[in-house]
This record gives structure tokens, sequence and C-alpha cells, in this order.
């Protein structure tokens, strides 16, 4: 399925984009984190992020369908 | 200004915020400004950039503004927070509350500014007068509670 990812702070700087497509064969966001932290040197783990598809927080083993777009979020320091 | 939490690339117009939250029935007005410190854990900053994912955001600033008139029952509650870059001593977040009375005010003051810090995705780079920049990430034991 194809997907397009948000990247956030210092994730943004890691993946080397602000958003990306991909094609991937994950069904849910932990799937899916794995490929990516894998595939850019993601070094957070899951416990630490937080999930948005579709401009929404989500949990970790939510459905994702064909367009979502998903965001993982690194822990916030606005303020 | 649009609706009663926004991200702003802008300078913060304090006195507009401010004229928005007057209602006559209100004899209380709390105001909260965050400013950038020239200095965080020991080392000297030079300013700070601000990233937001703004669509959500903003949705979960509109939420904590809610639960704050719900819990507190105030008349008004606003919150405007900065992205891009800036330098010390400039505004990057502003927060007002108008109530009847002042209890209420700064309750629902302080609980909003603490749901910001802990809830919404919003982050800030370090830029050091020593050259380097970095991610603010606390991890759980550092950040204030979400409570």
């Amino acid at each position: 399925m194809k997907y397009r990812l948000l990247y956030f702070a210092s994730l943004r700087d890691q993946a080397g984009s602000a958003e990306e497509a991909v094609a991937s064969t994950a069904r849910d966001p932990h799937a899916l984190y794995a490929e990516l932290a894998a595939r850019h040197g993601f070094a957070f783990a899951p416990e630490r992020l937080r999930v948005a598809v579709n401009g929404e927080f989500a949990g970790w083993n939510r459905e994702l369908h064909e367009g979502d777009e998903i965001a993982f979020l690194p822990p916030v320091s606005g303020g | 200004m649009t609706g009663v939490f926004s991200i702003s690339p802008n300078a913060i117009d304090v006195e507009a915020l401010r004229r928005t939250l007057a209602t006559p029935g209100a004899g209380a007005v709390v105001c909260f400004e965050g400013r950038v410190r020239d200095r965080n854990e020991g080392r000297a900053v030079s300013s700070l950039s601000y990233q937001a994912y703004r669509e959500l955001a903003e949705a979960e600033g509109r939420k904590i503004v809610e639960e704050a008139r719900a819990r507190f029952g105030i008349a008004h509650a606003l919150c405007v927070h900065r992205v891009g870059e800036l330098a010390p001593d400039e505004l990057a977040v502003w927060v007002g509350i108008s109530a009847a009375h002042r209890a209420a005010a700064f309750d629902a003051c302080r609980y909003v500014i603490d749901q910001v810090k802990a809830r919404v995705p919003i982050w800030k780079r370090e830029h050091y007068v020593e050259g380097r920049a970095e991610w603010l990430h606390p991890s759980a034991e550092q950040a204030p509670p979400r409570t």
C-alpha cells in the first residue's frame, strides 16, 4: 500500500525531508515504523514516539489504509 | 487571529489578543508570556527555532483550551505559539485567560501552558553560541506531567 509520511524535528533531519511517499507491506504503524527506522536510522524506540494518522493521534495497532498520511512524533518541546 | 489556539509564523500581537479577552463579567485577566532564554542547562543559547505539526497542534491546542473552560469555568481563553526563528527575549508562547475571579484565571492559565508544553506537537531546536544546534526531545521524566 502507498502511504504519505510526515517527519518533524530530529526525525525530519534524519530522513532528509519533511515528507515522503512510501510503498509498504506494513499494515499498522508499528510495522511501518520498524521499516522506516531501519531505512533512515531512526534511534527512537517506539515507546518514546506518538503516532498520528490523517491529522489525529492514533494507536500503534491502528489498521492503515491506502493513502493514509502518517506521522511519528518525537517527544515534544514547545513552550 | 483565528480560533482560540493558533500557531503563528509572525510576532505575537499581545495588545490585540488582550483586547479580545475583555468581557464585562470578567474581573480577572491572567496572561502568561513564555520568552526565549539566553541559556539552557548551562549552555549559552543564541537563538531557537520552533517547528510544529500545524494541523494537529491547532486541534490539540483547541482541545486544551476547551478543557480549561470546562474545568475552571472561565470566560475566555486564548493561546498563540510561535514557529520559526526566535532570538533571546522574543515571545514564544502567550496564554491569556479572563474569568469572573482571579483564582480560576490563574489555575486555568497554569493548566493551559502546562498541557501545551506536554501535549502539543511543537518542537524547539536550540542554537548555541558555541556553534552547534540540537532538537530538544525531553524524556518522560524531564517533561511536565500530562494530567
